[in-house]
């Protein structure tokens, strides 16, 4: 940078001394304004780094005067988030179902809050807006395996099913075929009795012969739960076999492998990880879905009530099973 | 009032000439230039007085607009203009806006357009002379200056001198008195967002919201700048409307024009010498120490003119003095002042295919909105359905679809209104939380100026086939039967 500089008559700024095939730089000094707001900036910078957490150290970091912490902020937040809801959920647990049908107000929070809690907890198996999926019941249809009444569906949700719970709805539906419990022929029979129990009929179409076959074993083995009509039994958790409606599926060949396997799923118990608020939200975000029943009076929760326990399952099945 | 400097202009006795350079003028236009001050004279006439009247109009519709108060009943805003962001309303005088109604604002804008394009037409950049803010906030700026400084020679006075007790006394005064000004400015602006006694009370008392201090900061700092500091340079260099304008004019829109055929050749006139053979113009230099762009009318049109017609009034008070008629610089056309050079008679074309189509095209968007405004609606429904599930398959063999369902009132009254569905053979509504009646329908309130979120289920019987299927809700105000409906659609699966 020895060159000569000189100053450029048009402007009146010294060149830097460049100079390319005739065309020269101009040394024009930085915009006022901008060396200003540089300037300003770097003692921000300072200011802040004494005001604010900014320098890592090797155990933490520089706290600043303020003692920032977005950390804390968050959680006093939700503390109080929490604190300003906790008088709704109060309302909600102690209200009846009588009290949550006339308050608008309260059925909007338990909705809210129920909707909320169905995001974080149930809806990995039930699916959005209680969709279902195979082997997960379907919440927003009127069909239900053990009520659909608003307390029923708390009680479900406060005992679970198969849960370990000592008061957990029980039901269990033997596997006729992995058992031995019925021959692969008679499961074929009792499929198409049961197909022609069902609103199934009119699209699978029922072999007749076979399904007069499995009507007697279906009378032995499956109408103690099911009914003999198959309508199913709430009381017991049987569900109705009238319906087009299959927890494991509705095809001829879907039915059947539930007759051999008998699956038996399972629903946690949420008692202990809810309080009661979140359980009534819950409930009654799962009965207005579409398929909530009218609540009667004084149905009582079903107990632990296993129909057919492992032992008459298996006894009963022998007498038939060859 | 106005100081004039008397020079001796190349012996003669003119008394009226002044020294004055027109900083912008085409001949001083460099590629580089650094901006000169420009110290606008004092004009005396009709336009300076037309200027003066548009100022203080302008100036008080927008400072005093929003403390008119209009009554809408209790709970409801009594600011007759108020942009409600938080409550999502406009409300104007009997007018009230929800935000989807925003075509209303359009409407307002394509009018305005059409104005800004039908005065361009024919009197060229009047928008730029009288009405526009920069205009306006800079002439009310430059009187402020000239008030405490004095006029252009004073001023020009002032800035070369020393800095003594004196001048830095009159420039605090005149920046204090800018600085409130912009303030104030900043100030009405937020009271459109708000209402403004409230605002106006919580803004001196600190309560105010940080985004309204913010506001008031960013107008107060604009308005100073724009029309304390930058003035010509906004016109000339920042705004887009100097270079959109060449398009919405022709060789008929009326612009100020200085009149070379009249003015030419100029040059000092003594008193009591012919006229004969030469122009009237006197080269005073008075349309140039008047012009607040810092240009030379008679170096014809320039980008830089803002038309505000001050070198009109300039001239023709020096005319008066010469005894020569006024309109030197006048309102004209160059085809005109060319036409007269040859000898021909000028004309004036105001009414031409062009000024007449926007003419036609603002009453005619002004009679739309008009009906628009006069036959709208105060009901209107949004349909959401629910996706997730798709559908739900009930235990008789039907199918069930949700819907939410937005009942939007724009009316300041609780209606109720009934719902129903058609469209789908078989399909009803179920609802658990509302009675459906024996035609089928739902009814519910809505709530007073608001929405109304409700939830129905519409069921429909086994034969649906599976896809989707058209249907319609509509709701219906149960006692003046006004309606709104919604098309939706119902979806089947196909069996499980
Ligand atoms: S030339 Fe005349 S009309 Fe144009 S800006 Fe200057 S004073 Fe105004
Ligand atoms: S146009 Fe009029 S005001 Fe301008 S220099 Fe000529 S006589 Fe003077």
């Amino acid at each position: 940078m020895t060159e000569k500089t000189e100053r450029d008559h048009v402007s009146g700024t010294e060149t830097t001394g460049h100079e390319w095939d005739g065309i020269k730089e101009l040394d024009t000094p930085l915009p006022r304004w901008w060396l200003y707001i540089f300037y300003a900036s770097i003692v921000a910078a300072v200011i802040y780094w004494v005001l604010m957490p900014a320098w890592p150290m090797v155990n933490g970091y520089t706290h600043g005067v303020l003692n920032w912490s977005d950390r804390r902020n968050v959680a006093a937040e939700v503390q109080t988030l929490e604190a300003s809801r906790a008088p709704m959920f109060a309302r909600l647990a102690s209200a009846s179902t009588a009290d949550l049908a006339r308050d608008p107000e309260l059925q909007e929070f338990a909705r809210a809050a129920g909707e909320s809690a169905f995001g974080d907890n149930c809806q990995t198996c039930h699916g959005a807006g209680g969709a279902g999926a195979p082997g997960y019941p379907v919440l927003a249809d009127d069909v239900w395996l053990w009520g659909g009444s608003l307390d029923e569906i708390e009680h479900t949700i406060r005992v679970g099913i198969r849960s370990g719970h000592p008061d957990a709805r029980m039901s269990q539906m033997p596997a006729f075929g992995r058992d031995h419990m019925l021959s692969a022929a008679q499961i074929g029979d009792v499929t198409e009795y049961v197909i022609s129990l069902s609103a199934a009929r009119d699209r699978l179409h029922p072999n007749a012969q076979s399904a007069a076959r499995g009507a007697q074993i279906y009378l032995e083995q499956c109408a103690v739960c099911h009914s003999a009509t198959g309508a199913g039994d709430r009381t017991v958790g049987a569900p109705s076999l009238v319906d087009d409606v299959w927890l494991y599926g509705g095809s001829r060949e879907e039915i059947r492998r539930q007759v051999e396997l008998g699956r038996n799923g399972v629903m946690p118990t949420w008692e202990r990880r809810f309080d009661d608020g979140t359980i009534r939200a819950l409930a009654y975000y799962v009965h207005q879905m579409g398929g909530g029943e009218a609540d009667q009076a004084a149905l009582a929760p079903a107990t632990s009530t296993p129909v057919l326990d492992q032992d008459q399952g298996q006894q009963s099945g022998a007498n038939v099973t060859p | 009032m106005a100081k004039i400097t008397l020079i001796d202009r190349r012996g003669s006795d003119d008394q009226h000439g002044i020294e004055a350079e027109a900083v912008n003028s085409k001949a001083a236009r460099e590629l580089y230039t650094k901006r000169q001050q420009i110290y606008p004279k004092l004009a005396h006439g009709f336009f300076r007085n037309l200027k003066w009247a548009a100022m203080v109009v302008l100036l008080a519709i927008y400072y005093i607009t929003p403390w008119i108060r209009w009554d809408r009943g209790i709970d409801r805003p009594d600011q007759a203009v108020l942009i409600d962001f938080e409550g999502r309303r406009f409300f104007f005088f009997f007018i009230e806006l929800w935000p989807q109604e925003v075509y209303y604002i359009v409407g307002l804008l394509v009018l305005a357009s059409f104005g800004i394009f039908l005065s361009s037409a024919l009197f060229g950049r009047v928008w730029c002379g009288y009405a526009c803010p920069q205009t306006v906030w800079t002439d009310l700026y430059i009187y402020i200056e000239r008030w405490i400084e004095g006029d252009r020679n004073e001023r020009m006075r002032l800035a070369k001198a020393p800095l003594s007790l004196d001048k830095a006394r009159k420039k605090v005064a005149k920046h204090t008195l800018w600085l409130l000004i912009a303030a104030a400015t900043g100030g009405a602006w937020v009271f459109y967002f708000g209402d403004a006694p409230t605002l106006f009370r919580e803004i001196f008392t600190g309560h105010a919201d940080p985004s309204v201090y913010l506001f008031v900061g960013l107008l107060t700092f604009t308005t100073y700048a724009l029309a304390g500091t930058m003035r010509e340079q906004v016109c000339t260099y920042m705004c887009p409307w100097p270079r959109i304008q060449a398009a919405m004019t022709d060789q008929h829109a009326l612009s100020v024009t200085y009149r070379g055929d009249r003015g030419e050749p100029r040059g000092p006139h003594k008193k009591g010498e012919s006229w004969e053979g030469r122009g009237d113009c006197i080269d005073c230099h008075q349309c140039v120490a008047v012009c607040p762009q810092g240009i030379d009318i008679r170096d014809g049109d320039q980008l830089e003119c803002i038309n505000c017609a001050l070198c009109i009034d300039a001239c023709d008070e020096i005319m008066e003095k010469v005894g020569r008629p006024k309109g030197l610089i006048a309102y004209d056309t160059h085809v005109n002042v060319e036409k007269r050079q040859r000898g021909e008679p000028a004309k004036i074309h105001l009414v031409r295919s062009r000024t007449v189509l926007y003419a036609v095209l603002m009453v005619l968007v002004g009679a739309i909105m008009t009906y628009a405004l006069a036959t709208r609606s105060t009901l209107d429904l949004n349909v959401i359905r629910d996706r997730s599930p798709p559908f739900v398959r009930l235990a008789d063999g039907g199918m069930r679809n949700d819907y939410a369902l937005k009942l939007i009132n724009m009316a300041p009254r609780v209606r109720r209104v009934r719902i129903t569905v058609s469209g789908l053979d078989g399909a009803h509504l179920i609802s658990n939380g509302h009675q459906v009646d024996a035609n089928g329908a739902i009814e519910v309130d809505t709530q007073s100026d608001g929405v109304a979120n409700v939830r129905v289920h519409v069921a429909a019987p086994s034969n649906v086939g599976p896809g989707s299927h058209p249907m319609r809700f509509t709701i219906t105000d149960t006692e003046t039967g006004e309606q709104a409906e919604s098309a939706s659609a119902f979806f089947a699966g196909a069996a499980p």
